[in-house]
């Protein structure tokens, strides 16, 4: 399977590369950093714990796919390893996907190595592992296959400055989108609504991924939340990246 | 048009026509078509290809392949040549469907040259190699064989191998980002070598390397025709081409402007004889040649004129003059080249 080849090599790649242990450093910090955060705070300790750690892991994770992923593509185009990988018996989608697999690869295992850390202190916190906030975590995993995918359909036409900063802003409309479906229920049917209805449907509303509130203060989860999330995060991604592979097939190597 | 083939192509019509009847015989037989590979004469063959890129900030069309046709026959060195920006890394990158051609048609080991299956029997070689440098030379190689899913112990037998004959198998388990420009040439080679192609595209392969490393890789080039494999090799380094390829093609300014087999194009022919000589005044032997050079008494004259070079001769031995050296001098590939490339 020459995509699962590419895709180990993506991995060594990301793992060779000094910037993801940089971002893990940080992301740790800010895990750790939460229970100082805790220390200043009035009312449940343990709650402030574990918001400040999702959000972190939330937001390294995103700074992973985003800063690694907008790399990845143009990387082998600039420095023209793409040459000679190209000229071996591979379809360019295969190359793409390799990429993409390999860095979701990577991340998993950052998103573990986090957890790991985040569960830990949570621990030494409550003694008690709360498995119920790994819940929490796999839905940042759902959101961080789409952002890697926005990350690799950037960069297989753009530079990394230009990729990064769409995909950041992709990042943050994914949040903010939901404020749309609100405005949708206030105004009166018409054009208006329609337009904004349509912008919400072509909009990510990556907030789908976000069930931290109700992780932290233990409210019921439905489970067709999950089936609807996952849905949704799968086709979106698998949406983008016959877009990216769309415009990859066609363009030329200079 | 049609390029000219190599020796012995007046026979290939007939032995095509011949290969045809065969195979509609075995049609009939099994009653379904039979996919022979086509005319193994041809390993790479080139027809009319033209390929524009779009540059500036309004974007205006520049055609830097204008309509090139050639081939490139089994078991052969073909020398590809052209200054600087002549369109020969370009038409390579057609070939490896790097980049689309606007027009015309190219055909790899008998099949389209997008087709996967041609590039299992294709190894390639580019310019001014980067790799993956995070990566050690035998990682690096391992990597490639597998997107040939090659077996993991056949894996490790050419490694090995390749790693030696390209003399870096002291380096095998150092990350690429250690090695310099020659060794990475090196490995550069043993990855194109990697499936053992029936063709092998190398794009400069000489540049970068000292002179030992040249030879090396040179002799490797050698061993791989005599193995009966083909080589196409792209340079703008005549004295390797010379050497080593059996025919070349010029290409300059996006058009094939010479080809053919390298004997045939240059000719055997004395251009002019350099004579060295010393003891008589050079206005004296401005009469038989022009004068290249006075260096501390000696002068060399080259001769045009074969008659003269006995009256210089017959000069020399009357005025007690001294005759140093006499160079006859054929043609080169230089002079050809200079000669093509030259505005006319």
């Amino acid at each position: 399977m020459k995509i699962r080849v590419i895709a180990l090599n993506t991995f060594k790649e990301a793992v060779r590369d000094r910037i993801l242990y940089l971002l893990l450093f940080f992301a740790a910090a800010a895990i750790i950093l939460s229970r100082i955060l805790a220390l200043l705070t009035v009312g449940d300790r343990t709650k402030i714990i574990k918001d400040v750690g999702l959000a972190s892991i939330s937001f390294f994770g995103a700074l992973m796919a985003i800063l690694i992923g907008t790399g990845l593509v143009y990387k082998e185009i600039e420095k023209r390893t793409i040459f000679t990988l190209i000229s071996k018996p591979i379809h360019r989608y295969e190359f793409l996907l390799g990429k993409f697999f390999g860095l979701i690869l990577t991340l998993f295992i950052m998103l573990a190595c986090m957890s790991v850390i985040f569960l830990a202190l949570v621990f030494f916190h409550t003694f008690k592992i709360e498995w119920a906030l790994l819940a929490a975590i796999v839905f940042n995993f759902l959101e961080l296959i789409l952002i890697t995918a926005v990350a690799i359909f950037f960069s297989s036409f753009s530079t990394p400055i230009l990729s990064s900063l769409f995909s950041l802003g992709f990042y943050l409309i994914g949040h903010f989108s939901w404020s749309l479906e609100t405005l949708i229920k206030k105004i009166r049917p018409g054009v208006a609504r329609t337009l904004i209805q349509v912008l919400y449907t072509i909009l990510p509303d990556l907030e789908n991924f976000n069930i931290k509130t109700e992780v932290v203060h233990g409210l019921p989860l439905p489970a067709s939340l999950f089936l609807y999330s996952t849905a949704y995060g799968l086709i979106y991604a698998a949406f983008i990246l016959a877009l990216a592979v769309f415009i990859f097939q066609r363009r030329d190597f200079i | 048009m049609h390029p000219p083939g190599p020796a012995g192509a007046i026979e290939v019509p007939s032995l095509l026509a011949s290969r045809a009847k065969i195979n509609d015989k075995i049609e009939n037989t099994l009653g379904c078509q039979y996919n022979e590979r086509r005319d193994m004469k041809n390993i790479l063959a080139i027809e009319n290809v033209r390929k524009s890129f779009k540059v500036g900030f309004i974007p205006q069309k520049k055609e830097i392949l204008k309509g090139i046709s050639f081939s490139v026959a089994e078991g052969e060195i073909f020398g590809y040549l052209g200054p600087n920006g002549a369109g020969k890394t370009t038409t390579l990158k057609c070939v490896l469907g790097l980049i689309y051609p606007d027009s015309g048609r190219i055909e790899l080991v008998g099949r389209p040259h997008l087709d996967p299956r041609a590039k299992e029997e294709v190894g390639f070689l580019p310019e001014n190699p980067y790799f993956y440098d995070y990566l050690t030379a035998s990682e690096f190689l391992d990597f490639y064989a597998q997107l040939f899913q090659l077996k993991k112990d056949v894996r490790q037998e050419r490694i090995t191998a390749l790693l030696k004959l390209v003399g870096v198998d002291r380096a095998a388990d150092l990350q690429l980002r250690k090695f310099s420009r020659g060794m990475l040439q090196r490995v550069g080679l043993a990855q194109a070598l990697i499936n053992e192609p029936s063709l092998i595209l190398l794009d400069e392969p000489l540049g970068g390397l000292d002179p030992l490393g040249r030879k090396e890789i040179r002799d490797i080039i050698i061993r791989l025709k005599d193995e009966g494999k083909t080589v196409f090799l792209s340079s703008h380094i005549l004295q390797d081409i010379e050497m080593i390829c059996d025919r070349v093609a010029i290409i300059v300014g996006g058009r094939i402007l010479n080809q053919g087999k390298l004997t045939d194009l240059i000719s055997e022919k004395i251009l002019f004889t350099e004579v060295t000589i010393s003891g008589i005044d050079e206005k004296d032997l401005a009469a038989f040649g022009e004068s290249l050079s006075v260096l501390s008494g000696r002068t060399l004259l080259k001769i045009f004129d074969e008659k003269k070079i006995q009256d210089v001769f017959d000069l020399a031995r009357n005025r007690k003059g001294k005759i140093h050296s006499l160079i006859p001098r054929t043609q080169t590939l230089e002079d050809l080249f200079v000669d093509t490339v030259k505005p006319k």
